[in-house]
């Protein structure tokens, strides 16, 4: 019997939020390796682990790690592994093939700013092959996502990614941690345990097919990639691509933002409102599939959409994308660190964004 | 006409699952493996034949490649000249 | 034709009744005997070695063989054992994951030289030095057989391959690494031995060094690895009966076969 977690509501530093939320959607592996500003994730589940029965493994490389995650979910285990951008680089070879063997598990991606966004809704790895793609907005909604991040997972046996940032990572915030102890789950009979061994029928978990050999037939890599391609599709037609939208329907300017850019754009929004401008947000839920249907609802009747985002340019793609030239797409900010490049871009403030937009209210067109 | 060979054990051979490797050959203790000359699988390559005197020590199985041999050993010797005995 | 006299002609291939079946076609825990792997090949014959310990140590229901990418790759989906089938250089890591999910069963590991030495160096000497009670596999024949038969990093010097066409020259691509001595000398390892299957004995003998490394395993002593030499004709450009001699002079000269480390009471 697992020990439910305690606590009701405390001061959390959102690692250890991150941590809980892992633990609460039932993650009893997870490995890692320290890179900033992921590691405290690390540290916290190496904590919260071993009171419930599940393992943190360090491991010697984010490969390693991957590695590590791709055999305990073998097992049926829900696992997880992270790391910042440079991290996931590694890992990437991994995530890709794993979508081929049909194992789910989760992947942080605790960024370093927003510059990882092509990594994570393109993939960095090779293949025809999407991971969903959940961006919380911070410590608020992150535990929500990372049970949902599971449940996709294990819905569609694919990798599916959780995009986090330093601020979600070094952030004390009093929040309500739900406590309650986590209902055991089967394994799925997929799954390996040993057992089907000696039966005829041992079971088989491949990236290269589910089909055993007969009669000297080896993998049929086109008859695999086809139903890995109908599973794609049925997983991508299978998510309701997921956005929240406030103020936009008598908006001029609709405002696109991801994670914690999105609570500043949402604190800009509310001050230009309150200064009469009529100013809208947009900010995807689920970066892949993008919500693209809402941000041309959203952007209906507005005269532009500004896509503030931290880097130089990656998720006005797809905001591009959306509008097939509908509206015109204006992309702000830019990309904007501190001296450690670790996330933290201290000019990126309400006020810096009030004026941005200002400035392109005023001019017009 | 020499004596009758004692035989201890016989192998049956999948000449169709042979790749010609010719590793039995060589593996055979009481030397009674021959490769064809003459002849070919359908897939075209030379297959063993066994000769009287098979010990069944398994020597066979345990280095072919490809699965081709069935080993038996009889519980009392036979002999061979020609047909058994 | 032979020359041999008449009463030494072929015997018939009926089997008497009274016969004891003392080694089948395809061991119990292979599907499929049919395979696309050269003829001489010494893959399969290991794989066999392996399959008969598990069924002598009645593991079958009891274990998960994690594969590397390579030749062997083709026995992945043909075995009547659960098999995870991992990316090249990281069965260590992915056997791992299965180990600690699942420390009751008997978890493995089949890699080629190229997979475990080259690609996946890492991941064993992590894996050995963690104490992993996993058995990692690597089957030697000095080449990337798969890919077409280029060096390794277990290609002895003077070996001939597709890219030491003059023999591997340590000046040029540098030396081979002894595997089984690097993991051997590793804190955290119970038991290292190099076997071959160039002939029926040091297939009996291989075949034991797999006993005792699934025996310590089990006994949870810590890591075992087992690198068993296999022919590669066609990587070697040798004839197929050249092989197993090929495998004694050229790379067992380098790689040495025997126990190198045991801690079996």
């Amino acid at each position: 019997m697992e020990r439910g977690l305690v606590v009701t509501r405390q001061l959390a530093e959102g690692s250890a939020i991150v941590a809980h939320a892992l633990v609460e959607a039932g993650c009893r592996f997870f490995a890692g390796y320290p890179m900033t500003p992921f590691t405290e994730v690390l540290e916290h589940m190496a904590e919260a682990l071993p009171p419930v029965g599940g393992l943190c493994v360090n491991a010697e490389s984010e490969l390693e790690a991957v590695g590590m995650v791709w055999g305990a979910a073998a097992t049926g285990a829900r696992a997880a592994t992270g790391s910042t951008g440079q991290g996931l680089s590694l890992m990437q070879e991994s995530i890709a093939e794993a979508t081929m063997a049909g194992i789910g598990f989760v992947v942080l991606n605790m960024a370093r700013g927003q510059g990882d966004y092509f990594q994570a809704t393109r993939g960095g790895g090779h293949g025809d092959y999407r991971t969903p793609v959940l961006a919380p907005s911070g410590p608020a909604d992150v535990t929500q996502l990372v049970a949902e991040a599971f449940d996709l997972a294990d819905r569609w046996r694919n990798p599916v990614l959780v995009v986090g940032d330093y601020y979600l990572a070094h952030t004390w915030v009093d929040i309500e941690v739900s406590a309650g102890p986590t209902v055991p789950r089967p394994a799925p009979a997929w799954a390996l345990d040993g057992t089907s061994g000696g039966s005829g029928r041992a079971k088989l978990v491949s990236p290269l097919g589910t089909a055993k050999q007969r009669d000297g037939v080896g993998y049929d890599l086109s008859e695999h990639y086809a139903a890995c391609d109908r599973r794609r599709q049925e997983m991508t037609a299978g998510i309701t691509p997921r956005s929240e939208s406030s103020a936009v329907d008598d908006a001029e300017i609709v405002v696109v933002a991801y994670g914690t850019m999105s609570r500043l754009a949402a604190g800009a929004v509310a001050e230009l409102r309150a200064a009469g401008h009529r100013v809208g947000l947009i900010r995807p839920i689920t970066l892949w599939p993008f919500p693209a249907a809402d941000v041309l609802r959203a952007a209906d009747g507005a005269r532009m959409v500004v896509v503030y985002e931290n880097n130089a340019g990656q998720m006005i793609d797809d905001v591009r994308l959306a509008l097939l030239g509908a509206t015109p797409v204006v992309g702000i900010n830019g990309f904007r660190t501190d001296s450690s490049a670790f996330g933290i871009a201290p000019d990126a403030t309400v006020d810096a964004l009030c004026s941005s937009v200002r400035s392109l209210l005023g001019g017009g067109r | 006409m020499t004596d009758s060979i004692p035989v201890r054990g016989t192998a049956v051979i999948d000449t169709e699952a042979c790749k010609g490797c010719d590793l039995c050959i060589d593996a055979c203790k009481p030397d009674v493996l021959v490769m064809t000359t003459d002849r070919t699988n359908t897939r075209g390559y030379r297959f063993p034949e066994l000769l009287a005197g098979c010990t069944a020590c398994r020597a066979c199985a345990d280095v072919c490649p490809d699965f081709c041999f069935q080993v038996h050993r009889f519980e009392t010797p036979r002999q061979w000249n020609g047909a058994w005995s | 034709m032979t020359n041999r006299p008449d009463d030494l002609r072929v015997v018939p291939g009926e089997v008497p009744d009274d016969a004891t079946l003392v080694a089948d076609f395809t061991p119990t825990l292979v599907d499929v005997g049919a395979h696309h792997l050269c003829p001489g090949c010494g893959e399969p014959v290991a794989i066999r070695a392996v399959m008969d310990a598990l069924a002598l140590l009645d593991l079958a229901d009891r274990c998960v063989a994690v594969f590397g990418i390579g030749c062997s790759t083709a026995f992945s989906n043909n075995l009547d054992v659960e098999v995870l089938q991992a990316l090249h250089g990281r069965a260590p890591s992915v056997a791992t994951g299965v180990a600690r999910m699942r420390p009751e069963l008997a978890v493995f590991t089949i890699q080629g030289d190229g997979d475990m030495a080259n690609e996946g160096l890492q991941e064993v000497l992590h894996a050995a030095a963690r104490g992993e009670r996993i058995v990692c596999i690597m089957l030697n024949n000095g080449v990337f057989g798969e890919t077409g038969g280029h060096l390794t990093v277990t290609t002895t010097v003077g070996q001939r391959t597709k890219n030491t066409l003059e023999g591997r020259d340590p000046a040029q691509h540098g030396h081979p690494m002894q595997i089984a001595e690097l993991v051997a000398g590793l804190q955290g390892v119970a038991y290292v031995a190099r076997g071959a299957v160039n002939d029926a004995g040091n297939v009996a003998r291989t075949k034991r060094m797999i006993v005792d490394a699934f025996t310590v395993a089990r006994q949870g002593l810590g890591f075992a690895l087992v690198e068993v030499l296999t022919m590669c004709p066609t990587g070697w450009f040798v004839p197929t009966d050249e092989a197993p001699a090929y495998l004694a002079d050229t790379i067992a000269s380098t790689h040495r076969v025997g126990v190198l480390r045991s801690e079996l009471p």
